[in-house]
């Protein structure tokens, strides 16, 4: 980017900058800390100048907007076109109560919708399982069968309104029933927008909900890119998620290579099994996590677009440059709220959406500043959106395209970030691909170093978090608690009863007896999932069938 | 039997979210305790048993579903039933007021988000050093 002579000269002047001015400060005023460290524990430069990035060649590392390597971002005019899906995670209790907040979140001006499912839901089992107890409803709705999905979207059109699920182990399931809420709303599959989380592999690293082994989820996942390429056109099938790599403790490299290491290996098994990555891949999208340190944040995003563009193109032969192409949901990071003093975490879920924008992300969930102590409140989550909303509408980030590139900083951190993930992704190779790396507990061990370290730095207030370790407060700040009604799961086991006695249990059966036999056979199980969702089978049911064939994952435990 | 501090960490109930499970488990190796790990998921009669089995000095429980009321019962009443003196100790996402019902069920101490390693540790000895003695 910088002649040579001009860089030369720069040099020459830092050196000096460096022994004149520097050392005198130094020797009379030290620096606040003896080390300055991203979370990857480099040391940050004091100063940051061309000198850092005197080998960034501009067309080759950054290029244009909407053009490989897609540094800069993934659309030529990004919010100067369309902003970012403003889409808050939300849902708990019963079905009734959820599509309300919906509708409530719709009314408010929020795009798109986020579902999160109660555990139960998530893990296979119905309200009525003794494994259910306590859990029902609680970090989001309780859905048994195709009824509550029906009350869930109730009145709200599905061929305008795009849906996010976070569902994984049971995301087949749950599209089914998404798809089968759709026909009944008269919107043909081809019109269906959204994206369904599906991402197995970190799940076994951080979030803890599979149910089947590691080889068994992959099939599940490629029969629903074989079969969703073909009948949700709009749909994104997969969304490959870092976040909760990054909340299990993983720093900012740790994040994007253990997540892209885990869309190698997506891309690896649809490939095996016939698939076009040319096709499947404009149907992938991705998931991060928008952490405190700003800077580093943004240069993350870079880097990972840049990465994953290079994987397709190089790794796997992509020609079509849509499938080039990361795009990206962000939620900014719940793990670093604080439960002391909770309206400051309004100012830390600002700055991190802001990351997210210059990071230019195509979705984004706000934290609502309750949320180290419960679910949010309505009065919470309307503060979360209007945040999204002031940055989108107030601030000017919106109007020009990735507007910090440049910054000799972020440009350096970019550049940093890619190579580090980079050895890593060589790395997680050398082990035989992620399936076996998670099987052997690598990034789960690598995780786990990162944060004992973190938790570390805080505790020696190396790293100072306002309100619990420094500037802490007797006062409480009162605030309101949204509660769960504890009646919620007697509620929905009752209704799970009568699902049972009115539907047709001859057909419910049938339906069941065919997928048991599909999934003996290996045959793509997904038109015979629909078949029982549309029987009215119960997520518990269809679970069970499966895991008489596949067996249960147990990991094995390290610390 | 050995002066070295037992403690069994465990994370019942369906919620997946160990770093603090793993983070606190690790700390008190550090801290020269002995420390067996369950891994998620798991019930409470599979909890209990673990304790008796490992003759644990203390229990430490990480919730952050919003189940603990229910979880956190259902353990002390099979600790009662087996006749395993044990103290309980919880952390995760509890709200301030099911605190005193807590503690009156039978949970000895709760850490909820902002606790440091520090603290919890200097609980955890205390605690089950008056259990040695």
């Amino acid at each position: 980017m910088f002649e040579r002579e001009k860089i030369h000269v720069i040099e020459k002047s830092k050196k000096e900058w460096e022994e004149k001015k520097v050392e005198r400060t130094l020797s009379r005023f030290p620096e606040r800390k003896k080390e300055f460290v991203t979370s990857y524990e480099d040391e940050i430069e004091r100063l940051y100048t061309p000198l850092d990035i005197k080998n960034l060649d501009y067309i080759k590392d950054l290029g244009f907007p909407g053009e490989y390597p897609f540094t800069r971002g993934v659309q030529p005019t990004m919010y100067r076109g369309k902003l970012w899906t403003m889409r808050q995670y939300a849902g708990f209790g019963s079905a009734e109560e959820s599509n309300k907040r919906y509708k409530y979140l719709l009314e408010q001006g929020q795009t798109g919708l986020s579902i999160a499912f109660d555990l139960p839901t998530q893990i296979g089992f119905d309200s009525d399982d003794p494994m259910s107890e306590g859990e029902v409803g609680k970090v989001g709705v309780a859905i048994d069968s195709l009824k509550d999905m029906e009350i869930l979207f109730d009145g709200i059109p599905l061929d305008k309104v795009s849906v996010s699920m976070t569902i994984n182990s049971t995301a087949m399931i749950l599209l089914a029933m998404l798809m089968t809420v759709a026909k009944k709303q008269g919107v043909p599959y081809e019109k269906l927008r959204g994206t369904i989380q599906n991402d197995i592999l970190k799940e076994y690293m951080a979030r803890g909900t599979y149910i089947f082994p590691p080889k068994e989820s992959m099939k599940l996942i490629v029969d629903i890119f074989d079969y969703g390429s073909k009948n949700l056109p709009k749909f994104n099938l997969i969304s490959i998620s870092g976040y909760h790599i990054r909340e299990a403790g993983a720093n900012a490299v740790q994040e994007i290579a253990f997540t892209l290491a885990d869309g190698i290996a997506y891309v690896e098994a649809a490939v095996k099994a016939g698939l076009d990555p040319n096709e499947f891949g404009t149907n992938l999208s991705f998931f991060f996590n928008a952490h405190n340190n700003f800077l580093e944040e943004v240069a993350k995003f870079r880097a990972a677009r840049k990465l994953w563009a290079r994987i397709m193109k190089e790794r796997f032969g992509v020609t079509n440059e849509s499938a080039m192409k990361l795009k990206f949901h962000t939620q900014t990071a719940g793990s670093t709220l604080t439960a002391q003093q909770p309206l400051n975490n309004i100012i830390r879920v600002t700055i991190q959406a802001l990351a997210a924008v210059l990071g230019g992300t195509q979705s984004l969930h706000t934290n609502s500043y309750d949320e180290a102590l419960g679910l949010p409140t309505e009065q919470s989550v309307t503060v979360a959106l209007r945040t999204q909303q002031i940055i989108a509408h107030e601030m000017g980030v919106s109007e020009t395209v990735d507007a910090l590139a440049g910054s000799f900083a972020i440009e350096k951190l970019t550049l940093d970030i890619e190579e580090k993930a980079q050895k890593y992704l060589e790395k997680i190779d050398e082990i035989g691909g992620m399936v076996n790396a998670i099987e052997a507990g690598y990034p789960q061990k690598e995780i786990l170093n990162s944060a004992y370290k973190a938790q570390q730095r805080i505790e020696n207030k190396e790293q100072i978090i306002v309100g619990v370790n420094e500037y802490n407060s007797d006062k409480t700040e009162k605030i309101d608690i949204l509660k769960v009604d504890e009646e919620q799961e007697e509620k929905q086991i009752e209704k799970l009863k009568n699902l049972k006695n009115q539907r047709n249990n001859s057909k419910t059966e049938e339906s069941l007896t065919r997928l048991k036999k599909a999934a003996t056979n290996g045959d793509n199980l997904f038109p015979y999932i629909i078949e029982c969702v549309e029987n009215y089978s119960t997520v518990g049911e269809i679970t069970n069938i499966l895991k008489e064939v596949y067996g249960e994952y147990r990991e094995s435990t390290t610390i | 039997m050995s002066t070295r501090i037992r403690v069994l960490i465990a994370k019942p109930g369906l919620d997946g979210h160990d770093r603090g499970a793993k983070v606190l488990a690790r700390a008190l190796r550090d801290a020269g305790m002995e420390v067996i790990y369950t891994g998620i998921r798991r019930t409470p009669e599979e909890i209990v048993e673990a304790a008796i089995q490992e003759d644990v000095d203390l229990i430490g429980l990480s919730i952050l579903s919003g189940a603990h009321k229910k979880l956190c019962q259902k353990i002390l009443n099979l600790l009662k039933e087996k006749e395993a003196d044990i103290p309980v100790i919880l952390g995760g996402i509890i709200p301030e007021e099911d605190i005193p019902e807590l503690k009156e069920m039978g949970i000895i101490e709760i850490f909820t988000p902002g606790a440091s390693l520090k603290e919890i540790i200097e609980k955890v000895k205390d605690i089950a050093m008056g259990r040695k003695v």
